[in-house]
């Protein structure tokens, strides 16, 4: 078995034995969503207009929270240095956790959101789109997360420190994540919204495990 | 550049150069504003509002050469672990923070009496360039964030290069989402599509901004290599005791 499969192994592992930090995800995802009903006004026309976009910056503010510890705790009892100094090296550590985080986190988003979609009074052909987006996008979304929870591992308020890195860099998907579910609902074409979002999934496949291991590599210093 | 490596060597080198840099870089401010505000004609469209540009281009030119400034000394940092770099770039990223945020706030502003309006979500321009300011309160933030100011200042080098990606981003929107603001229409094939009247005192301003930059980052970075030189002095007093 491969270093990437180990170390993905490993992380699943660790995740089945504490069940509950998935869940928090999630349950935020949700409670946030529900904001907007209480803060907009219950207008059902007004939040069908709203949904894709809401659905995306929740799901995006979702995917964050779990990524302030990802790294802390190998830091912090030396698995870190061990994994480093292992062949299998820093770019699949990188790569393992941020499959792990959409196995973990991103996958029961996908599945909880057209609940908030149906909560938030969303047109049912938007459903489609959403679903498909999102898993294109969400994988993008975990990777630059990867790559700013690496950056912020060991730094002071570390959690909002990683929200500022990462929001900048996830913008492009959230333009083109919602935009394919508001053409759905007007009856546009997707098909080209998705092919930006795998077009960025694949370049954030190349360029975060460079830069994750170049981070991790600096908290090891 | 392992020459400047040798942070009392930078100072000298500095030191020396500043005296002039202020004098031409007061120089060109007083003639570029000058020529801003009483030698260049009114636009005959949009009548005195065009004065704004010759502030509001010159701070958006520097606010991406300052973050291209940056890369290079990210990459400095990481690649060659220059010591300087790691000073230049904590000095410089607030420079440019500002730089931006007055191309904002004067974007806006021009924006009011030319658009009708002071924001438009819809411009590429104006929303890459807010990302471009997000990306410096990140470098800023992670600069800070950490007990150790190297790790703090690579972490910030690694932000640095992630973000080069808004560069091209912020410079070619204008052409592929054709929206508020025009295409380039100084630097492009054909030649320079504004007459001579306007492009002086915009020139003479971008070299003002160019000089104040440079005098800022000298002032900073000296400033920031005191600060290094006390808390050492700290430190080393501190064992003694």
């Amino acid at each position: 078995m491969n270093g990437f499969a180990l170390l993905l192994a490993r992380d699943l592992r660790l995740a089945l034995r504490r069940p509950g930090d998935a869940g928090v995800a999630v349950a935020f995802f949700v409670v946030a969503a529900c904001l907007f009903p209480f803060g907009v006004g219950a207008e059902p026309q007004l939040l069908a207009r709203i949904a894709p976009g809401v659905l995306w910056a929740v799901a995006l503010l979702a995917s964050l929270l779990p990524l302030e510890r990802l790294f802390l705790a190998e830091a912090e009892d030396g698995a870190l240095d061990r994994l480093a100094l292992s062949p299998h090296g820093l770019m699949s550590l990188v790569l393992a956790k941020a499959c792990a985080q959409g196995l973990i986190v991103g996958l029961p988003l996908l599945i909880a959101s057209p609940l908030v979609a149906l909560l938030l009074n969303m047109d049912a052909r938007g459903y489609g789109a959403l679903l498909a987006a999102l898993v294109l996008g969400m994988p993008t979304l975990l990777l630059i997360g990867t790559v700013a929870a690496a950056l912020s591992t060991g730094a002071r308020r570390g959690g909002m420190l990683l929200a500022l890195l990462a929001l900048p860099l996830d913008l492009p998907v959230l333009i083109f994540g919602a935009g394919a579910v508001q053409a759905a609902l007007v009856g546009d074409p997707v098909a080209a919204y998705l092919q930006v979002l795998a077009g960025l999934l694949l370049g954030a496949l190349v360029l975060t495990p460079i830069a994750g291991a170049a981070a991790l590599k600096l908290a090891l210093e | 550049m392992q020459f400047l490596a040798n942070p009392a060597r930078f100072l000298r080198i500095a030191n020396a150069l500043l005296p002039w840099l202020s004098l031409i870089t007061l120089g060109l401010f007083a003639a570029g504003l000058y020529y801003a505000f009483f030698a260049s004609p009114p636009d005959y469209q949009q009548g005195d509002s065009v004065r704004i540009m010759y502030i509001h281009v010159p701070a958006a030119w520097m606010a991406l050469m300052t973050y291209a400034a940056l890369a290079v000394f990210a990459l400095l940092l990481l690649v060659w672990k220059h010591p300087l770099a790691e000073v230049l770039a904590k000095s410089a990223a607030p420079i440019g923070a500002g730089f931006t945020l007055i191309a904002l706030a004067t974007g806006s502003l021009w924006g009011k009496p030319t658009w009708g309006t002071w924001w438009a979500w819809g411009d590429a321009r104006l929303t890459s360039v807010l990302v471009l300011f997000f990306f410096y309160l990140g470098h800023m933030a992670l600069t800070h964030a950490f007990d150790d100011a190297t790790r703090g200042a690579r972490a910030a080098a690694v932000l640095a290069l992630v973000g080069v990606v808004n560069l091209p981003v912020v410079k070619f929107s204008v052409d592929w989402w054709s929206t508020l603001h025009q295409p380039a229409s100084i630097s492009r094939i054909g030649g320079s599509a504004i007459d001579p009247s306007m492009l002086t005192p915009l020139l003479l301003m971008a070299g003002a901004f160019l000089g104040y930059f440079l005098c800022l980052l000298i002032l900073r970075a000296r400033a920031e290599l005191a600060r290094r030189k006390l808390r050492s002095l700290q430190l080393l007093a501190a064992e003694r005791d």
